[in-house]
């Protein structure tokens, strides 16, 4: 239920505060985006299975979304940027739909 | 016997090692999938998956706290990224290379259309010569025929000249008088004659005399005769009075009347000649004739 709350009330302050990134940083925030949800299927998924932590999670997304928005930095000092943050969403998004089956087959048995 | 126990054991040691360092990091673990549908006991019946659900909901703690926040951080984050694609600003966010890339696509374009420009330029100034000498040969035609139409007597006229009054109480002033002065006011660069206000004299204009009467084109005109030439006004009066010229003609013993000639920076001559058309003779059609 706190969660759902924490959610509804990230969306309502971005919208109402309407804040804005430093320039620099904006590239980096879809990538920042796509590795959080897979944080937050992963930790949804332990939590069903029974094996979750909030530290782990908490360690989990917070490394995550750090490691993507890196790799991309990395790339676009190297000149691969989107290349590579191609390659992140990609392995990003593998992960968060092999998270989503295996909360669907816990939810629901198929 | 007790060997192959003792490796049981040792296996199962292992497997719960690996249990326990797999289990470190849930949410990464992309073989889990498959354990679970291997081994129900780890992903737990159905029924216990929602009953936690449904606990978890009735009873928070602390974890959900850290959730929440992760999530209120995520929400936040997915509006501002959403707003930012929103706003239309799609090269705020793009990274250099394709910067690079746009501004190279828009150079090709704006040079393709800079030399699409020109063409059309050319083209413009093509068709606006073109209708510039349309409309220079119209104008030089509209002045011939403005020219021609003085001459011939069809259009009125105005411009400096004479008005030359002859006063003859004996009656004297004849065709041949008259003829004379005005091939004396040709040939002093009268443009328009006009005899009193009434005959305009033009190429095919003749005199005559009836009983009493000057006649000019067939209509009779009334002494005293006053002829309004538009011409230099100057050569047109000396024209009139040089020693045996008209006035000395008129003035002469002959004649005796007397002639009062006037300058003029605005003589007006309205009378029209009506030149009838042509019976025989048709344009022919050459080129333009030099004029």
């Amino acid at each position: 239920m706190i969660p759902l709350i924490g959610l509804a009330l990230g969306i309502v302050l971005g919208l109402l505060l309407q804040p804005t990134l430093p320039l620099g940083l904006q590239p980096y925030l879809p990538i920042a985006i796509v590795a959080a949800l897979d944080a937050l299927f992963g930790a949804f998924r332990a939590y069903l299975e029974g094996t979750f932590t909030d530290r782990v999670f908490v360690v989990s997304f917070v490394s995550n979304v750090l490691i993507a928005a890196l790799i991309v930095w990395v790339g676009d000092q190297i000149g691969v940027g989107s290349q590579l943050s191609t390659g992140v969403v990609v392995v990003l998004g593998i992960r968060i739909f092999t998270n989503v089956a295996a909360i669907r087959r816990v939810l629901f048995h198929a | 016997m007790a060997e192959r126990r003792t490796g049981s054991r040792r296996l199962a040691a292992l497997a719960r090692s690996r249990d326990r360092l797999t289990g470190e990091e849930p949410e990464g673990r992309g073989d889990q999938g498959e354990r679970a549908g291997d081994d129900p006991a780890a992903a737990g019946p159905p029924p216990g998956a929602w009953r936690r659900i449904g606990r978890a909901a009735l009873h928070p703690g602390r974890s959900q706290v850290a959730a929440a926040v992760v999530l209120c951080l995520l929400g936040t984050a997915g509006v501002v990224q959403i707003r930012a694609n929103d706003s239309g600003d799609a090269y705020s966010n793009a990274r250099r290379e394709d910067l690079v890339q746009i501004l190279d696509g828009l150079g090709v374009e704006s040079r393709r259309l800079e030399s699409e420009v020109t063409e059309l330029q050319g083209t413009k100034a093509r068709l606006q010569s073109g209708a510039d000498s349309q409309r220079v040969a119209r104008e030089d035609a509209q002045q011939r025929v403005d020219e021609l139409a003085i001459l011939a007597g069809t259009a009125p006229a105005q411009g400096p000249g004479i008005r030359m009054r002859i006063v003859d109480p004996q009656g004297k002033v004849g065709a041949d008088v008259v003829l004379d002065a005005v091939e004396e006011m040709r040939d002093a660069g009268a443009e328009v004659i006009e005899i009193n206000g009434q005959a305009r004299v033009v190429a095919s204009t003749w005199f005559g005399d009836d009983d009493t009467h000057l006649v000019v084109d067939g209509a009779r005109v009334t002494r005293p005769l006053t002829i309004s030439v538009i011409g230099d006004p100057h050569s047109l009066e000396e024209a009139a009075r040089f020693r045996g010229g008209i006035v000395s003609e008129i003035t002469g013993p002959k004649i005796g009347g007397d002639v009062q000639i006037e300058q003029s920076d605005d003589v007006v001559v309205t009378s029209l000649h009506a030149p009838p058309a042509p019976q025989y003779a048709r344009p022919a059609t050459s080129g333009p004739t030099p004029r």
